[in-house]
Parts: structure tokens; sequence; C-alpha cells
């Protein structure tokens, strides 16, 4: 059986702005609005050609569903994934927390 | 073909008005979204709603569902006849399509955009699957078996969902929560669309001894009251073997002491750390010689450990 080779989406790997809205499904119109509302910033906004980290695809991904899936308007699109990043933020810190707890309590 | 009550799913009667069947599916939807949810198997209810909204919410669309009748859901069941005009095309076989493919076809009469048919480039459905794998795995990179279900089209454009299987190479250096992408391992486009992505979630086993946070690891390290004053050289699990590590004299419960480069492999080169969390353990059953030493070091010491307390604590 063939291996298929996974792909890092990393903050060290970069997705043009074309890219990104081909991987997210999102429309060049509504990718610049997201940025707009400051959901998503582009690595050098005065760039003439705007690249993103690869990790913000996730967040692109979930806009979309978003959009589609609860007919959203652009402003609750934002709201609600500026809440969510949010949420995601708060569970990673609590996992490092959970980590430096002891286990065994003597 | 399998009956799939869409009524049944939405909650709503089968008399439900339009704005009746949106309102449901926006409190469900507000309930199962993958993005949203965190209750367990919301995705696959999510879809389900998804489907029956998909169908409900348009007239022509639920009038033809309307026409299968009332069945049992999964039960095995035929259209009445010349029902499947309405897909398009001539005659074809109901066996084993699926009603929410098929739906997702519905021309009510007009030409379908199937893959001969229509001109507009439809892009591969994504996919997103969690590969849970152990600390180990991560730490040297693994294989994982994936098998998913996607939509495949035939000759007449109809949709039928295949099983496909593969393996996957997960690199080192994945960590908890952290995604990879396999790019056109999704759902296949139409009319040259290009295919959809597989997304892997990975989400790390939890370890008998080290807990991950980001590339770091921690693990608990019980030491003896003596190791703990005296100083020692203790053996330490790490993934890539024991190490010795060094206890300075004095080391107190609650110290973490780094072991460089000995946690996860990052993607880009380079290693998170292991530490080391101090614990002291006391003997449960002590000797009698154990307990006279201890008693002839309470007499000799004058270490204070709630000195901190202050004049509160000795009043």
């Amino acid at each position: 059986m063939k291996i298929e080779q996974a792909m890092w989406l990393h903050e060290r790997h970069e997705l043009a702005l074309e890219e990104l809205c081909e991987l997210s499904g999102l429309s060049e119109t509504e990718l610049r609005e997201l940025v707009d509302y400051g959901v998503l910033a582009p690595i050098d906004p005065d760039a003439p050609h705007w690249s993103f980290r690869a990790d913000r695809l996730l967040v692109a991904r979930s806009a979309r569903r978003l959009r589609r899936d609860l007919d959203l308007d652009p402003h609750a699109v934002a709201l609600a994934v500026a809440l969510l990043e949010r949420v995601r933020d708060l569970e990673m810190e609590l996992r490092d927390l959970r980590a430096k707890l002891p286990r065994r309590q003597q | 073909m399998k009956y799939k009550d869409y009524y049944g799913v939405m909650g709503v009667d089968r008399k439900a008005s339009a704005e009746d069947i949106k309102n449901a599916y926006r409190k469900l939807a507000r309930k199962y979204h993958p993005d949203v949810s965190k209750e367990p198997g919301a995705e696959e209810k999510f879809k389900e709603v998804g489907e029956a909204y998909e169908t409900l919410k348009d007239p022509e669309k639920r009038a033809a569902y309307d026409r299968l009748g009332s069945h049992q859901p999964g039960q095995d069941f035929r259209p009445p006849p010349g029902w499947e005009k309405q897909f398009g095309g001539g005659q074809f076989s109901f066996d084993d399509l699926d009603l929410g493919d098929l739906f997702s076809q519905f021309s009510g009469g007009r030409r379908r955009a199937g893959p001969g048919g229509g001109k507009i480039r439809v892009p591969g459905e994504d996919y997103e699957v969690t590969a849970h794998i152990s600390l180990e795995d991560a730490y040297r990179g693994t294989e994982v078996d994936l098998e998913l279900e996607v939509p495949e089209y035939d000759e007449q454009g109809f949709t039928h969902r295949v099983r496909r299987a593969f393996k996957a190479r997960i690199p080192k250096g994945a960590t908890d929560g952290q995604r990879l992408r396999l790019p056109g391992k999704g759902g296949k486009g139409l009319n040259g669309g290009r295919d959809g992505d597989l997304y892997l979630n990975i989400a790390l086993h939890p370890h008998r001894l080290f807990r991950a946070s980001g590339h770091d690891l921690f693990l608990d390290l019980p030491l003896a009251p003596w190791e703990a004053v005296l100083g020692a050289s203790v053996q330490v699990p790490t993934l890539g073997g024991p190490v010795r590590l060094k206890i300075p004299p004095g080391t107190s419960a609650g110290r973490h002491l780094r072991i460089a480069g000995r946690g996860l492999p990052k993607p880009h080169g380079g290693e998170g750390d292991l530490f080391a969390m101090v614990q002291i353990a006391v003997p449960t059953a002590a000797s009698e010689r154990e307990r006279a030493l201890f008693k002839e070091l309470a007499e000799a010491s004058t270490f204070n450990p709630r000195g901190h307390f202050g004049e509160e604590a000795a009043k």
C-alpha cells in the first residue's frame, strides 16, 4: 500500500492569499473581510501580495463552515471565530497547566 | 435504498412550516456544529441534520421526499414508479444509492450537473479525522491506517459511497492538537475541480509517566527525604532511554529539574525539554531502625518548615 506523506499545518509554513482561498473555500472578498475584522492577520499587511501562517487555514476553514452552516453574516462570523480562537487558546493553556500538575499526590 | 426519516432527524412534524423547519435547523446546528459542539458524536449528528435540512428546506425536494411515503428509518424501500424522472436521468438502480446523495443531485426534472453534463467545477469535499497516537509514536514518527467513506461518481453522474483505505506517514514532531494536511486525499472534485483534502488532527494517548505540554514533557520524580537533603544521582526514564540526573543537595518538593533536549522533537528541528518535578516520598511502613533515626534527626534539627507562617501560626 502506498504511504501518503502528511504535511504540517505549522506556523513556519506560509500560504499565499490565493492558496488560503482555494483551500478554505472562502472567496477573496470574504477572506479580506476577515482580515478587516481582525480575525485573520497576514504576515506582513503592507506587502503587495499577502501571505499567511499555514495554521491560519484552520481559522479560515472554520469561518467558512460557520458562515455556510449557520447562515451567519460576516460580523457574526468574525465574532464567533474570535471567541472560538479564545476557547482554543484557553483549552491549550489548561492542558499545559494540567501537564505541570503532579499526578501522584503523596 | 435505505429510508431516512428527515422529519424525525429534525424533530419536526411532517406538516411543519418552512419557518418551523428553519428554526429547528438553527437550534440543532447550534447544538451539534462540529466547530462549536463538544458533544460526543456531534459531527455525525450534524451531518444528519444538514442532510435532512438540505432536502426539507427546498419545496421541490421536500415534495419529492414526501412522495416516498413514510417508512421506518433504515428500512429498505423502493420509490413509487416514475419517481426517478425528477433526477433528469433514465432508468437506474436504487439498490446501492444513498438517499442523501440522491437528493443532493436532485434537479426537479432539469438536466443534472453531473460529471458529463455540467460545466461548473466543484471542488471535492474536505474531511477531518482524528489520529490517536502514543507518545512514543510522536517521538519517533509513525504510520497510521486510515479508512474513509468518500463519494465517487458513476457514468450517469450519481454518487456512490466508497470506502477508501490508505496509510499516512506522520513525521516525528507531532504533539497534541497539531494538524496535518494530506493534499488530495478527500473527496474527488467534479468537472475538473480540485480533489478535497484530508485533515489529520493529532491526539496523544495519555502516557503512564510523561505528560506533554507542546513539545515539553513533564515527569513526576519522587525522591526519598535523604536524597532531597543530601543530593543524589538518580536514573530517570526518557523517551530516548534512561539518563542519570544529578539532584543538588537541598532540593525541595515542587522544584522542576530541566533535562534539556529530552522532550518531543520539533517538526523543524530541535527538541523540547523534559522537566522532572520533584516530589518528596516517605516510606509508608518505616522500620524500627528508620523510626529511631528519624527521631534522632527530629531532636537534632532546628529546621522549621513553617517559619514563614510567622506570628499568626504561633497564636
